[in-house]
């Protein structure tokens, strides 16, 4: 097996990390520079709890080989707080009671900035299949495509302030 | 192929807690140096919001700001007793020994905060922002973190306090059966409207309308989440969920993974009303009674019952597939009523 330097820049900070071949960029994040946000739920790519955004794309991290990101930018739901102001998803999802275990929450707002980045003003039907990967046990879904509904409002809004 | 719509409901009435042989539950709290006041607990959040809610229940006992309660559920092996999350008995029984363990400590702050204001405990009172000041006095006052720095470094006492509930265990009258076995009963019912697709079977839930009747809500919006959630489930299991019919007998071959194991994603879920009733339950903290698994209940008998009532098929075992309402509808028409 050959151990592989892998190059990230994880949140803005270039990260380098020992890699073998089976190392997923979920254990990548997870054991190798200690971001235990996103979630090792089913690792087959099937509930979403570990998305995290690849060069500014969603994906599920479990089936991901470091290696084969070396050089990549990657964003993880411990990039978005601005020190201890959470960033409008956040702070959407804690407004809103869209959390309730938690366990799929980092992956949900990793997907919902995935969408708000693309698509600043998404239908329900778009943030719906936005999250499809997605999958949430507690809430009954919701309150979370309400959140996401309410954090685009509020991202419009601050940038419409800014013109 | 026809839409036909159908409306049905159904009611419940839930135990919170259960008998078994006797159902206690304790919590021990203890004040920190700077005031901040633990609260020691056996019993496990699995997300349903237990923290939050005796958290609530500390705070309001003690008369301090939710802020300065810590809930420790770290480890059950050194942890006060308790029977265990489920039977939807955390927030009754955990509820009501955590203020009985409050109402202790409060005690014992009170007496430190009046030995400190040279004053005597009955005259004092808290405000909720973190002060115990003089009855009519409000500017004769000690912050609780001042409270326990004295009684921590100058009186030498622990304010410190002990809570159980203990349901003990009821056996039923050999002559009649009766028996309490349960503390209190929660009541619910849901309207569900479904639309029935005769050509492919398939049953869509358009709408659910849940009225809730939990004692006191002591947490509305975790309450509202709870019903929410919890019917979500009901649906789930209405129309989606199954391991059959291949398990137990031959796992191999039945859903092995969330792709093929169905659930309602975003796009399923029906439109949803929720009323909370409240009528406090004498026993229960603060009057709340349990509200946890009997969410996932109320949808699918009323459920079901929208579907006879849209089509006439009589469904007994869920989920109620397309397969299962084609046979019925089937089975209906070989009857002439179809």
């Amino acid at each position: 097996m050959t151990v592989k330097i892998v190059n990230l820049k994880v949140n803005g900070v270039d990260k380098a990390l020992m890699a073998k071949p089976e190392t997923t960029l979920l254990l990548a994040l997870r054991e190798h520079l200690g971001l235990m946000g996103a979630k090792r739920g089913c690792a087959q790519g099937a509930c979403g709890s570990c998305t995290v955004l690849l060069d500014g794309d969603p994906v599920v991290s479990c089936l991901v080989p470091a290696v084969a990101v070396d050089g990549a930018e990657v964003g993880t739901v411990e990039g978005l707080a601005d020190g201890r102001t959470l960033s409008d998803v956040q702070r959407a999802f804690v407004d809103g009671f869209a959390t309730q275990c938690g366990f799929c929450t980092p992956g949900m707002i990793m997907s919902a900035e995935a969408l708000l980045e693309r698509n600043p003003d998404p239908t329900d039907d778009e943030i719906n299949e936005a999250i499809s990967g997605n999958v949430c046990r507690c809430t009954g879904y919701e309150p979370i495509v309400s959140a996401i509904r309410d954090a685009a409002a509020t991202r419009r809004a601050s940038a419409e302030a800014r013109v | 192929m026809t839409l036909l719509h159908g409306r049905g409901y159904a009611s419940v009435n839930y135990p919170t807690g259960m008998n078994l042989g006797g159902d206690p539950s304790q919590a021990l709290i203890h004040a920190t140096t700077t005031g901040g006041f633990v609260v020691t607990l056996s019993s496990v959040d699995l997300g349903q919001g237990l923290k939050t809610v005796v958290a609530q229940c500390a705070a309001e006992t003690l008369g301090i700001p939710m802020e300065n309660v810590i809930i420790d559920t770290a480890d059950t092996d050194t942890g006060p007793h308790c029977m265990g999350t489920f039977a939807s008995r955390g927030t009754h029984r955990v509820g009501n020994a955590v203020i009985m363990a409050a109402r202790e400590a409060r005690e014992v702050m009170l007496q430190v905060a009046a030995d400190e204001l040279e004053v005597d405990a009955g005259d004092l009172e808290t405000d909720g922002t973190g002060y115990v000041h003089l009855k009519g006095s409000p500017d004769t006052k000690i912050h609780v973190q001042d409270v326990a720095m004295a009684a921590h470094f100058d009186q030498g006492k622990t304010i410190s306090g002990r809570g159980i509930f203990l349901k003990e265990r009821s056996y039923p009258v050999p002559e009649t059966g009766e028996m309490d076995p349960d503390s209190c009963q929660a009541h619910a019912c849901t309207v569900a409207e479904v639309e029935v697709d005769d050509e492919t079977g398939v049953v869509t839930v358009l709408t659910l309308h849940n009225a809730y009747e939990i004692g006191r809500a002591l947490n509305p919006a975790m309450v509202s989440q709870q019903i929410e959630g919890g019917a979500w489930m009901g649906v789930s299991h209405a129309v989606f969920e199954s391991t059959e019919p291949y398990y137990p007998a031959s796992r191999a071959h039945g859903p092995v993974d969330f792709c093929e194991y169905l659930m309602p994603g975003p796009a399923e879920i029906p439109a949803q009303t929720s009323v909370i009733l409240e009528r406090p339950a004498p026993n229960g903290p603060f009057g709340a009674k349990g509200i946890g698994e009997m969410t996932a209940n109320a949808p699918i008998p009323a459920i079901a019952n929208a579907i006879f009532d849209a089509c006439g098929v009589r469904l007994t075992t869920m989920p109620f597939t397309p397969e299962s309402v084609l046979r019925g509808l089937d089975a209906l028409r070989a009857e002439g009523q179809g």
